[in-house]
């Protein structure tokens, strides 16, 4: 099963969006998004509630108009005469698959198959139907399927046109871990298949998992980048030591090369922030160990993608908390930030 | 068209109210006597008519008005309105689902009452329902008529949040029509073949018009997010 992703021109990217905004009547819904998705990528879009996920998916996918900006969705402009010949090279999975109950999983497949124009519409239902592991439920009535088994019918209904971009709205909303593993499983698939994958979550792990790359919105772009990239911006890197007993000296033992602060945290380890952990690592054992210390551990202080995500959305809290109350802001909130107590 | 036959609800209404119309014509007919006076069976036929052309006009609002909030009931409307499809055509879809059982049942109906008058009814009473005039009026305004309250059922479907709702609506909306098909079945206005064909115009030009107000209603946007959109993406730009 090949993917018109695939076949368009290399490095042309699926999605380009700029300075998108949507307003309901005075509300902002969305403001001002401007980002990239490149062939083949899957992007994650977190946020929390009412953040404006949803609607952007809406606005690209031609369902909704923009107040303003611009996008290029499969290579068209997001513009009123592109409107099907977009929606001929996207497929949208909302929240809730939208299935026809009474409908048997192959007939729910089959109208959709003909709304699209699909040739040789028999094969083409087999084929996704396999490519979602459903083939052996292809006559049983949709309302007698599981929310899981639902969810991978709409899966394969997204993929019965062949799209470039499929845009997956909170896939897994709803679905236990198994059914969820489950629809990680067949994401990963579109990715190896180079379709691009548009992943809105509010699962931080699912991103973390799944995705080359995340933004994050809270009615504006907050971050773009991959995880690991956001975790580097929004936070100091560090070590984390463990020693079977408390060091005499701390402050003599951490002055090596590399580190910029330490402090003890409340299990009593040392966190080292350091501006390049593969430089400063080895000098900290050596310093360690020639100070007579008990090493049982030396670690990088991995930060989650929760963390990146909680750092960001509580940031908009306040800000909006101190929009509604005019004061200052608060300078002890940010939860990454060093207190040095030595050195 | 399968999504229906498998409703209940639909098939339940849709196969019950075909039988009160059927039963209680041809029980009527088989009453009317020989020696009837021609005022008298002018009067039952107009009754038996009227309840003829009931019929394309309440059995539509069953699938009419289903056919957006029920799609939105179910969740099946976002990916149903993603398909590439213009919403005219999803819209020309819509009421095909609803007209095609709709005046095939109607016809179906008249053709068993027909049979019946031909087989079991007094030769008056044969006489008035085999009044040219009167067979093309019914051939005519069924379809019409079913036209114009699947307009008004998918209209209203657009527009409320929930089916129960919009069938009750879109029956009711279809009410006034019947006292325009009074004035023909009582022959309160007698019954030509010119008066029938001028009628039928008008009520083509209904019909188009109706397509035409609900073609402007059907807006994605507010189906969505329950707020009017501005409809064209090219504006915002």
């Amino acid at each position: 099963m090949s993917s018109r992703g695939g076949a368009r021109p290399a490095g042309e990217p699926a999605l380009v969006v700029r300075g998108l905004t949507k307003l309901f009547a005075d509300r902002v819904a969305v403001d001002d998004l401007s980002f990239s998705v490149a062939a083949g990528e899957v992007f994650g879009f977190l946020g929390p509630n009412g953040a404006g996920k949803t609607t952007t998916v809406r606005m690209l996918a031609t369902l909704i108009a923009p107040t303003s900006g611009s996008a290029v969705v499969a290579g068209l402009e997001l513009a009123d005469g592109n409107r099907l010949a977009i929606r001929q090279r996207i497929a949208v999975m909302p929240e809730s698959p939208g299935l026809y109950l009474r409908l048997t999983v192959a007939e729910n497949l089959e109208y959709f198959a003909r709304l699209y124009g699909v040739a040789d519409v028999k094969a083409r239902i087999l084929a996704v139907l396999h490519a979602v592991n459903l083939a052996e439920r292809a006559d049983d009535l949709c309302s007698g399927l599981s929310k899981g088994l639902r969810q991978r019918v709409g899966l394969a209904r997204a993929l019965l046109a062949d799209p470039a971009i499929v845009f997956l709205d909170e896939p897994t909303s709803g679905l236990d871990p198994v059914a969820r593993r489950e629809v990680h499983g067949l994401i990963d698939n579109l990715r190896d298949r180079g379709v691009t994958v548009f992943l809105t979550t509010h699962r931080l792990e699912e991103a973390e998992r799944l995705c080359d790359r995340v933004a994050i919105l809270d009615t504006s772009l907050r971050q773009v980048g991959r995880p690991d990239e956001l975790r580097d911006r929004l936070f100091s890197k560090a070590l984390v030591v463990r020693t079977a007993a408390p060091l005499p000296d701390p402050g003599r033992v951490f002055a090596a090369p590399g580190v910029e602060s330490w402090r003890i945290d409340e299990d009593g380890r040392y966190v080292l922030s350091v501006g390049d952990a593969r430089v400063a690592a080895p000098e900290i054992a050596r310093a360690l160990v020639a100070a007579g210390a008990d090493l049982l551990s030396l670690s990088e202080d991995r930060h989650s993608l929760e963390d990146v995500y909680l750092e960001l959305v509580d940031e908009d809290v306040e800000a909006r908390r101190l929009a509604s109350t005019g004061s200052a802001p608060s300078s002890a909130r940010r939860c990454a930030s060093f207190a040095a107590t030595g050195s | 068209m399968r999504e229906f036959r498998r409703n209940r609800f639909v098939i339940g209404t849709m196969g019950a109210l075909p039988v009160v119309f059927l039963i209680t014509p041809l029980l009527t007919i088989f009453r009317i006597p020989s020696s009837a006076s021609g005022t008298a069976v002018r009067a039952a036929v107009g009754t038996i008519s009227l309840l003829l052309l009931i019929v394309p006009v309440v059995l539509p609002p069953v699938i009419a008005a289903y056919s957006v909030v029920g799609e939105r009931e179910q969740g099946t409307l976002e990916p149903l309105l993603t398909a590439p499809v213009r919403a005219s055509e999803l819209l020309v879809g819509k009421a095909v689902a609803a007209f095609l059982p709709a005046v095939g049942l109607a016809y179906a109906i008249y053709a068993v009452v027909l049979v019946g008058v031909r087989v079991g009814a007094a030769p008056v009473v044969r006489d008035v329902f085999f009044h040219p005039p009167q067979l093309v009026a019914q051939l005519l305004f069924a379809p019409l008529l079913a036209l114009y309250s699947i307009w008004v059922g998918i209209g209203i479907s657009t527009r409320v949040s929930d089916v129960r709702v919009a069938q009750q609506l879109a029956t009711l909306a279809g009410l006034p029509l019947l006292a325009f098909t009074s004035l023909l079945s009582f022959q309160l206005l007698r019954p030509t073949v010119p008066l029938a064909a001028g009628l039928a115009l008008a009520l083509l030009a209904l019909d188009t018009a109706a397509a035409r107000v609900v073609s402007r209603l059907f807006d994605p946007e507010r189906l969505l997010t329950g707020r009017p959109g501005r409809g064209d993406i090219v504006e915002a730009r």
